[in-house]
């Protein structure tokens, strides 16, 4: 190393040495980092593009919709459950406690209207869709909805009760805007 | 033979630049010794590596008329099938290849697990097999959603979804693998894209198996190592005759398969193009996903199992047990050189694990039973019994017996094992 070393700079070996560890870190440090970014680019065109993006929103006229019956709309690719609920089903929603469920939560918090609920029909399990819009549908346990897929059993509130799934059914963003037309987004 | 083939001027001329054929002769040929004492398990190495030929072959023939865009990839496919000169061979030889290409492996892996192929010196060969492996598991998946039916979209639904199941980063995941809010025609594109590159990742690995195996070579039923030349037989002509046979036999039941039960291993309910309104009543994967499948089901919240991992549910979802378990269930594998604690590499030797051996190969297959099935009743038991014992096995059963168990007496050398037999 000797014949490397700067006397007449008056450089001993010591300090060469060390000055060469610290640009081999500098170098390796600023490599690796540059290149670790150069990889965001590449993960996030794998993101939702801007088009995909870009919101929609999806007008519902419920007044179609009769006490006890259910539609299906689409929002951003995924089903939504419009239901009418009846007196019945509100009552039994409202009757369980809310500290005894899988995923705590009162029916009150679900709705802004008692008899309309409207919930994403996407199971938190795994993202079947689950049965009991149409009548003849199996509704589960709880009378309300019942995902096939493996079995998860949702109440009149779409909550989870039972089953693999972790979740209640998800509340989308909605405003009435007016008595009969909901838009969801 | 092999000393006329190296004089003749062309292959030394070629020689002498780069010598490939010595490389090939050292790797395949009368210049590569092996034991001599291969039985008919050792044949499905190769028949894997030709299948992986076949779909790679059948693959490249298929995109050339795939379209891979939600509105018109079933139609595609259908098109392939019916204008397409040899469409339907095509791809009838691709989707049933896909199933023998499981059927291979999972003998290929069990082979190893009863004649102990996986321990040392061999422990990277066979990790290198369990990535070989994974990646076939993704390829084969993606390869099922291209053909946009209803159990390509669900499965593929179901799969990516388990990803949310993460702690907080889960759902940006989600997000991230569809490129959307939905499996979407974004999905179908990089799956495709994907689907392709995949198989040449899995020549690679197979470059790096082939490696590893050579370094020290076979194992074999004995799982004794070879002491001398008279324990072993060049592998060609020996071995590559004998592997070309068992191609050929293998070909035989392949072609029944395409030619006369070409959807046998399929679903019916992927000839209906994907409805993203409407699931399935009933998912089911592909045949060699079920066992995972129903080990992922087994975690429900009131699984003991479940309540033992999660500590009473407080650490993780069920759902996020279940993805671990379908994971770990592969994954655990990779420790098997170092839970097995037997010096004894053959079951042929190790009379207790002999039988617990067999008990995990059926609790596989019921498992893969159960995975079928609705997740309902009876069914839902049975598969959390076969998924507690499949851990168990791996987690503790193996490292006991291999503690515990007094091995059979080992014969002195592959010779002599086989001149005491009376040959
Ligand atoms: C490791 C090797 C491979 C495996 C395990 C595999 C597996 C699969 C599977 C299971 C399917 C669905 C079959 C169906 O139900 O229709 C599929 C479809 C497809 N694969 Fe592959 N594949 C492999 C290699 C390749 C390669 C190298 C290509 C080349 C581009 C390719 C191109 C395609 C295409 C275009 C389809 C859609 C057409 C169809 O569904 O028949 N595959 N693959
Ligand atoms: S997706 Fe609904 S229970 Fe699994």
């Amino acid at each position: 190393m000797s014949d490397t070393a700067n006397p007449a700079a008056g450089i001993s070996d010591e300090e060469e040495k060390s000055r060469r560890d610290f640009l081999i870190v500098a170098t390796s440090v600023v490599g690796g980092l540059g290149t670790a970014l150069a990889v965001w680019p590449f993960v996030h065109s794998m993101n939702p593009a801007k088009d995909t993006l870009a919101l929609s929103t999806t007008e519902v006229d419920l007044s179609p919709i009769e006490e006890g019956q259910s539609i299906t709309v689409t929002w951003q690719g995924k089903p939504v459950f419009v239901r009418n609920r009846t007196a019945a089903e509100i009552e039994t929603a409202r009757s369980v406690k809310a500290a005894d469920l899988i995923d705590p939560e009162t029916d009150e918090a679900r709705v802004q209207k008692a008899e309309w609920l409207i919930m994403v029909g996407v199971c938190t399990h795994l993202g079947c869709i689950p049965l009991g819009q149409k009548a003849g549908e199996p509704k589960g346990d709880y009378d309300g909805w019942f995902c096939p897929c493996h079995g998860s059993h949702y109440d009149t509130s779409g909550r989870i009760r039972k089953g693999p799934a972790p979740l209640n059914l998800p509340i989308p963003a909605y405003e009435f805007l007016d008595d009969s037309i909901v838009k969801i987004g | 033979m092999a000393f006329k083939f190296f004089e003749n001027p062309v292959v030394k001329w070629v020689e002498y630049r780069m010598p490939v054929f010595s490389f090939l002769d050292h790797s395949l040929g009368s210049s590569y010794p092996t034991p001599k004492n291969l039985n008919y398990w050792w044949n499905f190495g190769s028949l894997a590596g030709m299948i992986l030929v076949i779909m790679i072959v059948s693959g490249i023939v298929l995109a050339m008329n795939y379209t891979p865009h939600v509105d018109y990839a079933f139609e595609s496919v259908e098109r392939i099938m019916r204008d397409v000169n040899y469409g339907w061979l095509i791809r009838y030889i691709h989707m049933n290849g896909g199933s023998a290409f499981f059927i291979c492996v999972y003998i290929h892996l069990f082979r190893g697990m009863y004649f102990g192929s996986y321990k040392e010196p061999r422990e990277l060969l066979w990790i290198i097999g369990v990535f070989i492996l994974l990646a076939m598991m993704a390829t084969a998946f993606m390869g099922y959603v291209l053909p946009w039916g209803q159990m390509s979209f669900w499965g593929a639904t179901v799969i990516t979804n388990l990803f949310s199941a993460i702690p907080f980063v889960g759902d940006s995941i989600v997000t991230l693998l569809w490129g959307g809010f939905s499996v979407d025609n974004p999905t179908l594109n990089r799956f495709f894209s994907l689907h392709y590159l995949m198989p040449f990742v899995i020549v690679g690995l197979v470059v790096f198996h082939i490696w590893a195996l050579h370094m020290h070579r076979s194992n074999n039923p004995l799982g004794i190592d070879v002491k001398g030349p008279e324990d072993m037989i060049p592998f060609h002509p020996y071995y590559t005759v004998k592997d070309l046979f068992g191609m050929g036999v293998f070909m035989l039941i392949f072609m029944f398969f395409v030619f006369y039960a070409p959807n046998f291993f399929g679903e019916p309910d992927n000839y209906i193009k994907a409805n993203p309104l409407v699931t399935p009543p009933h998912i089911v994967p592909e045949w060699y996903f079920l066992p995972y499948y129903a080990i992922l089901r087994a975690f429900t919240t009131d699984f003991f199992l479940y309540q033992i991992v999660s500590l009473g549910g407080f650490l993780m979802s069920a759902k996020l047990a279940g993805v671990l378990a379908m994971f770990a269930s592969i994954l655990l594998f990779l420790l098997l050189p170092w839970l097995d604690r037997s010096k004894v590499r053959s079951n042929r030797f190790r009379p207790i694990n002999f039988w617990f051996f067999w008990i995990f190969f059926l609790d596989c297959l019921f498992l893969g039973y159960i995975g079928g099935k609705p997740a309902e009743g009876s069914f839902i038991i049975m598969g959390q019994i076969a998924t507690t014992y499949y851990f168990a096995h791996i987690i503790l059963i193996i490292p006991i017996v291999s503690i515990l168990e007094r091995p059979k007496p080992i014969p002195e050398s592959i010779s002599s094992a086989v001149t005491a037999a009376g040959h």
